[in-house]
């Protein structure tokens, strides 16, 4: 198995974790060398899994939490979220998703529909596991290794 | 990781100046402070966002939200001296094409 870091965090299913969980996020991709675009691209993503998770738990027991696990490889960074609250309908919210298109009327809009939308938008690959809770398994590649691979100068930054 | 929400009432305009951060745990508090200004009616409610640096989907939901009532209403949602990374939330949902945004109102940036 290729060797890599991991880092878990496990925090209240509360609107006010998000921001801190977000925080965490910054600084790990901080450190793993990700630009500042995709460390704000980084921020959102998770930052929406998190208001899921959080919203989901809450709606299911009071008192529950969320698991959010980074694990740090040379060339990506992988980010998981997890509720343990109940599982919801993924098939219903996967056709949910998607940009606003100019031909649908404004009161068809949806008020929270995006989040999912953007997560896939933002991040390089995503995976929903949906048996026991929801479980959000996002991937971003760093950039820089990725030109690195097809360029034939070496570079001084690794 | 908060949000600062300020109104400033005229006659014929609401200006309401954000700073912060616009997430799951503030957006709630901006929903309660905007939709009573777009439901006075015959109004423009302008929304200043150049202080605000961080905003998820939780804030379109809000500005969603805002924008039916002002239809519902009769009034008008300006939006305001976005910064790039908010412009692009909405570029990227393709609410930009809905909602009135004016990012050229950027003060000295």
């Amino acid at each position: 198995m290729e060797p890599f870091d991991f880092i878990e965090m496990r925090v209240p299913a509360k609107a006010e974790y998000v921001g801190v969980v977000r925080l965490s996020t910054s600084g790990i991709a901080n450190r793993m060398g990700f630009s500042y675009e995709e460390i704000e691209d980084l921020k959102v993503a998770i930052s929406e899994a998190m208001s899921n998770a959080t919203e989901h738990a809450y709606e299911n027991e009071e008192g529950g939490e969320v698991t959010v696990g980074f694990a740090l490889y040379p060339d990506r960074l992988e980010v998981m979220v997890a509720d343990r609250g109940e599982s919801f309908d993924l098939k219903k919210v996967k056709e949910g998703i998607g940009p606003y298109e100019n031909d649908q009327s404004i009161d068809d809009l949806r008020e929270g529909g995006f989040g999912l939308f953007l997560i896939e938008a933002l991040m390089d690959k995503v995976e929903i596991k949906n048996d026991y809770g929801v479980i959000v398994l996002m991937t971003k590649y760093l950039h820089e290794n990725e030109v690195d691979i097809n360029d034939d100068q070496i570079s001084t930054t690794q | 990781m908060n949000l600062e929400i300020e109104v400033m009432e005229n006659d014929e305009k609401q200006q309401v100046k954000l700073t912060g951060e616009i997430d799951a745990y503030t957006a709630p508090k901006l929903k309660e402070a905007l939709l009573p200004l777009t439901k006075m009616g015959n109004t423009t409610v302008v929304v200043d966002l150049e202080q605000v640096n961080y905003m998820d989907s939780t804030g379109l939901g809000v500005f969603i939200s805002a924008l039916k009532s002002t239809k519902e209403y009769g009034s008008e949602l300006r939006l305001v001296a976005l910064q790039g990374r908010v412009q692009r939330l909405f570029e990227i949902t393709g609410l930009d094409s809905v909602l009135n945004i004016d990012s050229t109102v950027r003060g000295g940036k």
